[in-house]
């Protein structure tokens, strides 16, 4: 990136690249992060190549992968539904509504997000099309295709295009001119978290440039009415056909629904926001975008994005999202391979020195908490 | 159209609170299929599924499957085709097949025989791991190739290799019928040993008078006539006044008998079926512009070839079906240009139309939704 002088950054110098050793470490402070263009392109190519080696590898395999876990939500969904109708005994209200909450992560994450990423549509498989996939939760997939595999995923880090940066409501970035309104980061933050899939279905509706008056409720009307319709759907489903199924228990049946629905929310708000907001992870301008080659576009996504550490369960319950780094340079690659494709770009990023953003969760989650609440003051 | 048995009464009951508005608020965002598949994955609301209940292989390089279609299917006619998927190495790839078996089968079944293309991706695996028990995905059947109604006076069906299953299904349509016009059987096969439905066709024409079948072997000696199509072939077979013929094989025995036709200005009716395209609409102008995926923002130089072709020598992977302007799996919508018909040659604006992918190629600067 020749601009990199102008990139925001709050990395503290080795941090990260773990591979690269001691004499790598330089490497991760900015000011020297000068690679040439002619590196920047010759990265791009090995990223192109290993992309081309998994896609010439997909088969069998891949769908016997997301058809287990597709298989492991559906028992899920129907074990945690079939205990809350026994909520009386309290164990199985916690045993249903924890069995439930998994189901919805696991469809919200390892499925919906990667099925509608195109992870699979070279299957042809009409249950795993990016077309016709519809995830449980209040945004309609349609609006999200959009904002996130257009808007996030190509103009990610941007500020004023990528959305995802504090979703119209947080101030994430220093760049971002401070206003007594963000005196509430902290709070808006904490309702973001709970209420995350409305915030996830208001986001393309973009209504910071309703209150700006730069768009109007009318304009958005027949947004606003798709969102309307899968609000109501999913309400009615869990927060009254299947209370009222269960006839005498219908506020514990409720009550477990309302706790999975939140607890997926918190979940997905703490992956999604360990993924671009942790210490070390860069914005970027619309200037610096401009006439971008595929090896800086590249370069960007692993600037701009942060990996989690784990274990094999956590990864999938991320939806590997905790491979933030290897879903952004490759988003249409199936997931479950981010694994062993890191491998190779934690390699390939420690020999460039490209700082290579990765930690566990408490740690990248407790980071981007204390960025939220900094920038709440100018 | 074929019969079949009408679903049963708590067959009809399931389905109807399998598609109740209570039911489907409940299992939303998800399809109903989700769910009843653990108990019957053939069940589907809307879409037609088939179990194979039987697999056949009459010679070594075919396999005849028995399928039995969900309460979704709507028949067929006899020389119709259907889709049907089949998954390879984690992929769903849909072709054609002809039912063989009679349109008035009373139990519902229809029969396929699948013949192996050497190279081919979905035959070769049918050939190998289809199995009693497997659910594949169908189309309702389509095909302008069929019997007219009334039936003629008398019936001509040639056929060559694998394209015997079409007029196979008409014969046997007719057998069941009733029918005591005349009918012929002409059949090309390369050797006895590749012969689809011998004893089918002896066990026919010993019950049915009226029914000669002809056998003619291109690469061994024996059978009723030799060698390939001709006029000797045709007279010997016999086309009376009102006989109409139908013909389905290879490219080259389907073009064999069309030229017999214009050459000897035959008048009766001759229908055609091929499984293959026809060879393409000889081009003269240099293909021109250039084609834009909207989808993907990629752009390639037009190189006259269809835009499925195009769309996949770029590295995107357009769903695609028999490949020639069939089945229709392979349209998407043209943003602006014109495309060229490549089996008519016709060049028509598309913009705002949907277009085959598989057969259309694009004729100046073209944007389509890939
Ligand atoms: C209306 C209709 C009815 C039909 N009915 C029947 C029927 O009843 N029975 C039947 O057996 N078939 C029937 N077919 C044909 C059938 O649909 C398939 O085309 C056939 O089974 C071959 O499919 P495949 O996947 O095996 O071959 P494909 O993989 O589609 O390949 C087809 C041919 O192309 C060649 N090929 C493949 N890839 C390449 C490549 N990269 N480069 C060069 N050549 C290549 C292969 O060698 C093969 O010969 C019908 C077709 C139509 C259109
Ligand atoms: S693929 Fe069948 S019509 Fe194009």
């Amino acid at each position: 990136m020749a601009q990199t002088a102008k990139t925001k950054t709050t990395t503290k110098a080795g941090a990260k690249v773990k591979t690269g050793a001691k004499a790598k470490t330089a490497a991760t402070d900015p000011k020297q992060l000068k690679l040439t263009p002619a590196q920047i392109e010759a990265f791009g190519k090995e990223m192109d190549a290993l992309r081309e080696r998994v896609l010439d590898d997909l088969g069998k395999q891949d769908v016997d992968y997301i058809r287990k876990v597709m298989d492991a939500q559906r028992g899920l969904e129907i074990g945690g539904r079939g205990l809350l109708f026994l909520s009386f005994i309290p164990p199985a209200w916690i045993a249903g509504t924890i069995a439930l909450s998994l189901s919805k992560i696991l469809d919200n994450m390892e499925i919906g997000h990667n099925v509608m990423h195109g992870q699979y549509d070279w299957t042809h498989e009409p249950s795993l099309s990016s077309e016709r996939f519809e995830w449980d939760n209040t945004c309609p997939a349609e609006h999200w295709r959009y904002s996130h595999n257009y808007r996030h995923h190509t103009l990610t880090n941007v500020l004023g295009e990528d959305r995802d940066i504090g979703y119209g409501i947080l101030r994430m970035s220093e760049d971002q001119p401070w206003h007594p309104y963000y005196l509430g980061n902290a709070l808006y933050a904490f309702l973001l978290m709970t209420f995350f899939e409305y915030g996830v279905a208001l986001h393309d509706l973009e209504v910071e440039k309703i209150v700006a008056g730069e768009t109007t409720f009318a304009d958005n009307r027949e947004k606003l009415d798709r969102i309307w319709k899968k609000v109501r759907k999913q309400a009615l489903k869990d927060y009254l056909l299947f209370p009222a199924l269960s006839g005498p228990m219908f506020p514990l049946v409720f009550a477990g629904n309302f706790t999975a629905n939140i607890a997926r929310n918190v979940w997905a708000f703490m992956i999604i926001f360990c993924g671009h907001f942790p210490e070390g992870t860069e914005e970027f301008t619309r200037e610096q975008i401009e006439n971008e080659t595929r090896g800086q576009w590249y370069h960007r996504q692993i600037l701009g994005s942060a990996n989690l550490t784990g274990g094999k369960l956590f990864h999938i319950l991320t939806g590997n999202l905790s491979h933030q780094i290897e879903h952004h340079l490759f988003p249409d690659l199936p997931a479950h391979r981010y694994a062993d494709i890191a491998v190779e770009v934690r390699e390939a990023c420690a020999r460039y020195g490209i700082p290579y953003n990765a930690g566990p969760l408490h740690k990248q989650f407790g980071s981007v908490v204390k960025k939220i609440i900094r920038l709440s003051l100018p | 159209m074929g019969v079949f048995s009408v679903a049963s009464a708590p067959l009809k009951l399931g389905k109807r609170v399998a598609t109740s508005r209570l039911v489907e608020s409940l299992v939303t965002p998800n399809p109903i299929e989700r769910y009843v598949e653990l108990f019957d994955p053939g069940w589907a609301r809307d879409d037609v599924r088939a179990e194979i209940v039987a697999v056949v292989h009459q010679t070594s390089r075919s396999v005849t499957l028995t399928l039995r279609p969900n309460a979704n299917w709507r028949g067929f006619s006899a020389g119709q085709h259907v889709g049907v998927g089949v998954r390879v190495d984690g992929v769903l790839h849909t072709r054609m097949y002809s039912p063989a078996s009679s349109a008035l089968r009373d139990d519902g079944l229809i029969e396929l025989t699948v013949s192996e293309h050497s190279g081919g991706t979905v035959s070769r695996h049918l050939i190998q791991n289809a199995r009693r028990g497997m659910v594949v995905p169908l189309t309702q059947a389509e095909g302008e190739f069929v019997l007219p109604s009334p039936r003629p006076g008398s019936v001509l069906l040639i056929s060559g290799g694998s394209g015997i299953t079409p007029v196979m299904s008409m014969l046997r349509t007719l057998c069941d019928e009733n029918d005591q016009r005349p009918i012929t059987f002409l059949h090309y096969a390369r050797t006895p040993a590749d012969q689809l439905y011998a004893e089918v066709l002896d066990e026919l024409a010993e019950n049915h008078g009226n029914l000669r079948v002809l056998t003619a072997f291109t690469r061994a000696p024996g059978g009723n006539v030799n060698g390939r199509f001709s006029m000797r072939h045709l007279k010997a077979a016999g086309v009376g006044p009102g006989c109409e013929t139908f013909a389905c094989g290879p490219g080259s025995l389907v073009e064999a008998v069309e030229s017999v036709w214009s050459k000897h200005a035959i008048k009766t009716p001759l229908h055609v079926e091929r499984f293959t395209p026809p060879p393409p609409v000889k081009i003269t102008a240099k293909p021109r512009g250039k084609l834009l995926f909207a989808r993907s923002g990629l752009a390639v130089k037009n190189s006259g070839e269809s835009i499925l072709t195009q769309a996949e020598a770029a590295g995107l992977r357009p769903t695609s079906g028999c490949r020639m302007g069939i089945c229709h799996t392979c349209i998407v919508r043209v943003d602006a240009g014109s495309v060229r018909h490549l089996h008519t040659g016709e060049v028509k604006d598309v913009a705002g139309e949907t277009v085959q992918i598989c057969v259309n190629a694009p004729v100046g600067d073209v944007a389509i939704e890939l």
